[in-house]
């Protein structure tokens, strides 16, 4: 079996440098040392492989000696996704630990700023719903009064439509 | 028909898992399909037990109809199917306690919607990792249980909890790359990840090879079993999470990489002179471990220590190696994951009923709670290795199988041994008599019911959940669970000589990696 140099190179480096930055009390340093070390061993699956150049496998097509092994690849693809899951979930950590130590406890029942906009919108809200009430009993109490003007006078209780409500109508 | 019970080892869960996930808003119907889901997988897992121990040939399925080689195969042998009969019944009985517990503090601690997706993701991740037959699929189950019980640790997201979570969460990382570094060397030097392939093949290789692959997996191994240069974050992480999430951890997840050893050692790697490094490292396990339960307060620190300790007695079964060490080392894996699971979930208890779970404060339990002191009385004579428990049988048996192969180191060994048998014996006598023996009138600070519920009302801060305990009663679902959990132990006492008989053709499918080797490849190997 023979290897690609370049990428044993790069593989090492990979692995030097990410337990190097690993070591250090940072979570986010130790996240991209994580990355770094893990994408080395992913490096490390495909070096098993064998040489570049050879032919992948094709649905129907011939295997021949030089045909390329699929197995390590599929092999990485699954490290690479369980990797990407494992990355997620510290940035996750990584977050609730920086909420954490900067806010404490009691940062749960600090809220965010879309919250408070939320609370803000929700404040005008009921103001605007207010206002609209009072102004809708206002109205009604203007047409109640009309109404007892219109059983004394004669005329329709509403006022004339104008010119243009009039073709609205229509 | 019982090769169509393999797949569903691993399925059932996944499937309610699926399930439960979609019905976080629905508690009691999420209850009632994680509970059903494991007891099929314990009744399918029992099964399988019956058909593999009467047939004496390891059930093989092909996923998805492809040969060996080539595709994933699952292998039900003896010692896989005692591993998931035995991890099946302790989720269920964890899983009912989590559940009392959970009706009991009325969810307010925990985000129950995702405890049981998860739950039963680590089971699934659990089953897969016993039955794996190709090394890939053992690194596949060890990561989902890997991931869940990363979600496990940091539940409800604590300061505690997560500081706790963050050292397991990257020794089990560092340790996931090592194993997937030795897979990718192994097929390097063999061309193929199917265990019982690798088997024939690893033998070809030459010693110092085979030297370097084995040690490669073995350290990674080492890391999830907490053996002794490799056990440093256990008893830093595991104390943090909730009572049953820590029952599961501490009786299960060393315990699978117990079992990764066995199999690495015996079927893949049985050329390969490992008996001396072994013996020293196990036995520095058992001492050291020890040494450290013996200084600490807290009893679930405590119990972590004694686990690390105990995992020991399974290093120094695998250094001899021969068919009765096996078999005994078997029995003592059975036997410790039962009592430390149970001993936590008492721990669990005695933390609701005394407010604690520190011995400096508890006192008086005995009176206060005569039931869960029974309780615990019995699982700590168990662990300690009290005749005629099981403890006490597994480490006669493990004795026994040492003195037949006598060498000086063994004889040290055998010492080591039973120091740390007594020390365990002595660090949860002292629990006993601080914590339950001692009335609580001598309990330092003690002065008037009011003062002492101002006194603990601090503890609340910590964030475990210690703090809730001081006001909250165990529900019945709590103290049966449990007392099933201790019922298990005496049983495993009672029909210890059957048991050991299964435990001993177990060992010697083990041992003789041949009949393996042959159920996977019928018509020999490729």
């Amino acid at each position: 079996m023979s290897a690609s140099l370049t990428l044993v190179v790069l593989m090492a480096i990979m692995y030097g440098t990410g337990v190097y930055v690993m070591l250090e009390r940072s979570l986010t340093r130790i996240l991209i040392g994580f990355l770094l070390v893990g994408n080395a061993t992913n490096l490390l699956i495909f070096l098993m492989s064998g040489r570049a150049g050879s032919a992948p496998i094709v649905p129907g097509g011939e295997v021949a000696a030089d045909t390329v092994d699929p197995l390590p690849q599929v092999l990485m693809l699954t490290a690479i996704v369980i990797n990407f899951g494992v990355t997620a979930f510290i940035l996750a950590l990584i977050y609730r630990s920086w909420w954490l130590s900067n806010l404490g406890d009691e940062g749960d029942d600090v809220m965010s700023d879309e919250e408070k906009e939320e609370a803000i919108e929700a404040e005008n809200a009921d103001e605007l719903q207010a206002s609209l009430e009072s102004d809708d009993t206002a109205v009604l109490e203007v047409l109640d009064e009309d109404e007892d003007h219109g059983d004394d006078d004669g005329p329709p209780a509403t006022p004339e439509p104008s010119e243009r409500e009039r073709d609205v109508m229509r | 028909m019982s090769s169509a019970l393999v797949p569903l080892l691993v399925l059932l869960p996944l499937i309610g898992a699926a399930v439960t996930l979609i019905l976080g808003r629905y508690p009691r119907l999420q209850i009632v399909i994680s509970v059903s889901a494991l007891t099929l997988v314990t009744a399918a897992a029992a099964v399988l037990l019956a058909v593999v121990d009467h047939s004496g040939e390891p059930v093989v399925v092909r996923v998805g109809g492809w040969e060996p080689p080539f595709g994933i195969v699952l292998v039900v042998d003896r010692l896989s199917a005692i591993m998931v009969v035995v991890s099946a019944l302790m989720l269920l009985g964890v899983l009912v306690f989590a559940v009392g517990q959970g009706i009991a503090d009325r969810d307010r601690d925990t985000p129950v919607s995702i405890f049981h997706p998860t739950y039963l993701i680590l089971s699934a991740g659990l089953f897969d990792a016993f039955i794996a037959g190709d090394l890939f699929n053992m690194y596949v189950g060890f990561e989902m249980l890997l991931a869940a019980s990363y979600v496990l640790l940091t539940l409800g997201g604590t300061g505690s909890r997560i500081r706790a979570g963050v050292t397991y969460v990257v020794v089990s990382l560092v340790s996931s790359l090592l194993f997937l570094g030795a897979i990718a060397l192994i097929y390097g030097a063999t061309g193929t990840v199917t265990m019982a392939l690798l088997s024939e093949r690893i033998r070809a290789l030459p010693l110092d090879v085979q030297m370097i692959l084995c040690v490669a997996l073995l350290i990674g191994f080492a890391v999830k079993a907490a053996v002794f240069p490799l056990s440093f974050w256990l008893p830093d992480s595991y104390p943090t999470a909730p009572a049953p999430v820590t029952a599961v951890f501490a009786g299960l997840l060393t315990k699978v990489g117990v079992y990764a050893i066995i199999r690495t050692d015996r079927l893949l790697f049985f050329d390969v002179p490992l008996m001396v490094p072994l013996l020293i490292v196990g036995g520095l396990t058992m001492l050291i471990g020890i040494l450290g339960a013996l200084a600490q307060a807290d009893v679930k620190r405590l119990l972590s220590f004694t686990l690390v300790s105990h995992i020991g007695y399974m290093i120094f079964g695998v250094a001899i190696g021969t068919e009765l060490a096996m078999g005994a080392t078997i029995y003592y894996i059975v036997h410790h994951i039962a009592v430390q699971t149970a001993l936590f979930l008492v721990v669990g208890l005695i933390e609701r009923v005394g407010g604690s779970t520190s011995i400096t404060r508890l006192g008086g339990l005995l009176k206060k709670a005569p039931f869960v002191a029974a309780l615990f009385f019995i699982g700590a004579l168990n662990l300690g290795g009290i005749p005629p428990f099981s403890g006490f049988l597994g480490k006669v048996g493990l004795f026994e199988a040492g003195a037949q192969s006598p060498s000086p180191l063994v004889y040290a060994l055998l010492a080591a041994g039973a120091i740390t048998s007594l020390l365990t014996l002595y660090a949860l006598m002292r629990v006993w008599n601080m914590a339950f023996w001692r009335p609580k009138a001598e309990v330092e600070g003690y002065e008037s019911p009011l003062i002492e519920s101002l006194q603990e009302s601090p503890e609340t801060t910590n964030g475990t959940a210690t703090g809730v305990a001081t006001a909250t009663r165990n529900s019945a679902l709590m103290t049966g669970a449990t007392t099933g959990l201790i019922a298990i132990t005496v049983a495993l006492t009672v029909f210890a000589g059957p048991l050991f008989g299964l435990t001993q053709r177990a060992a010697v499918n083990v041992v003789t990696p041949e009949v393996y080797v042959e159920s996977v490849f019928p018509g020999g190997t490729p």
